[in-house]
């Protein structure tokens, strides 16, 4: 990580109130303060603030070159902005919805991912690639989707995601510090969502790399991120009504995975339930199981069960809550690992 | 349709300098030119394709997995490459062979990447500013793009060419039609990027001529961009020089990017993967074997009293360089296995130490068992 953090002088400004999008917002503002070479560039971003106003004002305050209407091509984009880092920038990439990276596919998994490796360290890719992510906003289509595994999947791009305003400030600023490339999923469903954010960075600070127990428990441990956080959050409290207390955790960071918070979590609770929007086949909640199992298959007295998005396209926005994973399945998986028999199985072991 | 513009030619395949006026605005860039560096540019192409044929012969003689020669390119290679300055930024595609060489890349870092000891090869800040071979057709546009916008947000132009940066992508008539080329056109354009985009137009890509990637020449491409565009010789190694050196003057200058097409042709096959045969005719070879780059270029030399012995001079000077890349090729050894897990990210991470751990364990154990 670079010393921009570390350097960062700004007074503590204490804990305010702000929204998830308004937290990313000073964080991107903080950044810019903190290091002259942080520039953003997307579509939008600039005059409009982007199409979530998540850059609002940045442009007004920091100018045109440092905060970029970039020309409409994705590729373009995280392109240039590689050429940039060549030349000692940090950029910041805006993609505007999740279903519009594929433009850039080649660019971030390609070159990207890979340039640090093949100048055998010479060159670092200080890119931070920000992406509005996942459904339950009744857009329409290619604006609801959980593209995060791609990322994941390739060596030497870091996939994080946050959940909560707190998170999201201060996990932006240390993606921008990091001199790797950092995929950053913003839960666009959540970008209202309140919460306490304190400024303040220091060593204690929780780094951007480590999974973050929300709740503890001690019969199932639940782990999600981003956007069904929240929710599996709202499945702990339910649960507890029925006296089944669930470990919620947050991974925050997807790629690479911090697989030792889950497992100390399992090797307490023996019970593990994966949740994600993004469809189930090849996603994070196979690895995780699979990661798991192999880790602590002693410790565990049922199955993993997942709880995703089905195996199909995106569905159109009114069948949406058919599609994604909510309490209510949520607790169903929970009673499966409990050994309480219900209607579901899981569609895998029917 | 935009207007077609002369095609820029100082030497006539034959060796004799034109007089037209298109030759006669870029005679200054020539007669600015020392008898040495003149005879500078007729070493570089014998030694790239002295290069080019001893690493063919490597490759069937098993030491290469492929070679991708430069055969017939080498007189747009050499002239662009010696019009740069020395702050300039090189962004190629994986043929620029002359070009790496002159920027100063050690020819065995290239030879490493196509014998499969690296993927990359050599840290373009100690290799003048020759960034790593790209093969996925056009990537490197956009990377130039961004480095030129990054001189341009500096805004450190000074007037002075001396020091004033620029940049070059090199890329072939296929990749003209990658969307990342026409993108980095876009933003180059869009943020008037002092970059030079250099197009090898070797008509064939692969096996597809240049007719399925264009029904226009390509460099009336660039007008649609709103980037000048000019089409020269690219087997007269005088029109690429003069022509490269005047546009990068210009883009550094912060006139705006610019792009040259150079009319050249692939001798060689493909790769060494590669048979030519099966998809063009020889009459088209043979007529452009008849331009030879080379040929055309020792015409000249000897047209303005170069002698015998320089000619001599070289060919001995390319058989030492063809003798010392064979015998340190053949000297170049497989690197620690350890090595494929560093460098993955900026700091050393748990996952890959463990899995080098692991695998160092695993082959250790083999080993004692064996
Ligand atoms: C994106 C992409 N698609 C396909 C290929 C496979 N390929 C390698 S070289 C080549 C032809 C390139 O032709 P051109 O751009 O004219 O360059 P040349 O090889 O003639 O120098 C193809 C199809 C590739 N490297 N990258």
């Amino acid at each position: 990580m670079s010393d921009t953090l570390a350097k960062a002088t700004g007074p503590a400004t204490g804990t305010e109130q702000l929204t998830l999008s308004k937290a990313i917002n000073t964080g991107l503002r903080r950044a810019l303060e903190d290091d002259e070479k942080v520039v953003l560039l997307g579509e939008d971003i600039g005059k409009l603030g982007g199409v979530f106003r998540v850059t609002d004002g940045l442009q007004r305050d920091f100018g045109e070159r440092r905060v970029m209407d970039a020309p409409l091509g994705e590729s373009g984009i995280v392109g240039t902005a590689i050429g940039l880092a060549f030349r000692g920038y940090r950029p910041v990439c805006e993609v505007q919805f999740d279903g519009f990276i594929y433009p850039a596919f080649n660019q971030i998994v390609a070159q990207l991912a890979k340039l640090h490796y093949r100048t055998d360290g010479a060159v670092s890719m200080p890119i931070t690639i920000r992406v509005p992510y996942g459904g339950g906003i009744g857009a329409v289509e290619h604006h609801s989707e959980s593209p995060e595994a791609y990322f994941a999947h390739t060596s030497g791009l870091r996939v994080i995601t946050c959940s909560n305003p707190q998170d999201a400030h201060t996990m932006i600023r240390q993606a921008i510090a990091c001199d790797d490339p950092v995929l950053f999923f913003e839960p666009k469903r959540r970008y209202w969502t309140k919460g306490d954010v304190d400024q303040e960075i220091t060593p204690a600070t929780l780094s951007m790399e480590s999974a973050r127990v929300v709740m503890a428990g001690s019969d199932v441990t639940l782990v999600g991120y981003g956007p069904l956080v929240a929710t599996a959050s709202d499945a702990a409290l339910a649960a507890a009504d029925e006296g089944v207390s669930i470990e919620v955790i947050d991974l925050r960071s997807l790629s690479p995975i911090d697989f030792d918070t889950v497992e100390a979590s399992v090797r307490k609770t023996g019970r593990l339930v994966i949740t994600h929007e993004a469809q189930q086949f090849g996603g994070l909640g196979a690895e995780i199981a699979a990661s798991i199992t192999e880790r602590c298959f002693d410790y565990l007295q049922a199955a993993p069960a997942r709880v995703t998005g089905f195996d199909v396209p995106y569905p159109a926005a009114k069948l949406e809550d058919h599609f994604l994973p909510n309490l209510d399945r949520l607790l169903d998986a929970v009673d499966r690992v409990m050994g309480k028999r219900n209607s579901l199985t899981g569609w895998g072991n029917r | 349709m935009a207007e077609a513009a002369p095609t820029v030619q100082l030497l006539s395949p034959d060796g004799v300098l034109q007089s037209d006026a298109t030759a006669e605005q870029y005679r200054p860039y020539i007669d600015a030119l020392s008898d040495e560096q003149l005879r500078q540019f007729h070493r570089d192409m014998v030694v790239t394709r002295r290069f080019d044929l001893e690493a063919t012969n490597l490759q069937r003689q098993g030491q290469l997995a492929l070679w991708p020669p430069s055969h017939g390119q080498e007189a747009a290679q050499v002239g662009s490459a010696r019009a740069m300055r020395h702050q300039d930024h090189v962004f190629p595609s994986y043929r620029e062979h002359a070009v790496a060489m002159i920027r100063g890349v050690d020819v065995v870092d290239i030879v490493r990447l196509m014998r499969g000891v690296t993927h990359g090869g050599w840290n373009p800040a100690e290799r003048g500013n020759f960034h790593l071979y790209t093969l996925v057709l056009g990537s490197q546009a956009l990377h130039a793009a961004g480095y030129a916008m990054g001189i341009t947000f500096d805004g450190i132009a000074t007037g002075d060419p001396e020091t004033d940066e620029a940049v070059v992508v090199y890329f072939g008539d296929g990749a003209t039609s990658q969307g990342d080329v026409s993108e980095a056109l876009v933003f180059a354009a869009s943020f008037q990027a002092p970059q030079v985009f250099f197009l090898q137009n070797n008509h064939w890509a692969i096996s597809v001529p240049v007719s399925v990637q264009s029904r226009t020449p390509l460099y009336l491409r660039a007008g649609g961009f709103g980037i000048p565009g000019i089409q020269i010789d690219g087997n007269d190694v005088l029109a690429s020089y003069a022509v490269t050196r005047k546009n990068l003057d210009e883009a550094r200058a912060g006139d705006g990017p610019r792009m040259i097409e150079a009319l050249t042709y692939r001798i060689g096959a493909h790769t060494t993967s590669d048979d030519p045969t099966k998809y063009r005719l020889s009459h088209e070879l043979e007529s452009w074997i008849a331009r030879d780059p080379i040929v055309r270029y020792e015409a000249w030399l000897r047209s303005r009293g170069e002698g015998d012995a320089f000619f001599a001079e070289t060919a001995t000077e390319a058989e030492d360089f063809a003798a010392d890349l064979r015998k340190r090729t053949l000297e170049l050894t497989v690197p620690s296995t350890d090595r494929i897990f560093d460098h993955v990210y900026s700091e050393s991470h748990p996952v890959m130490d463990g899995q080098k751990q692991w695998l160092a364990d695993y082959e250790a154990s083999l080993g004692a068992e064996g």
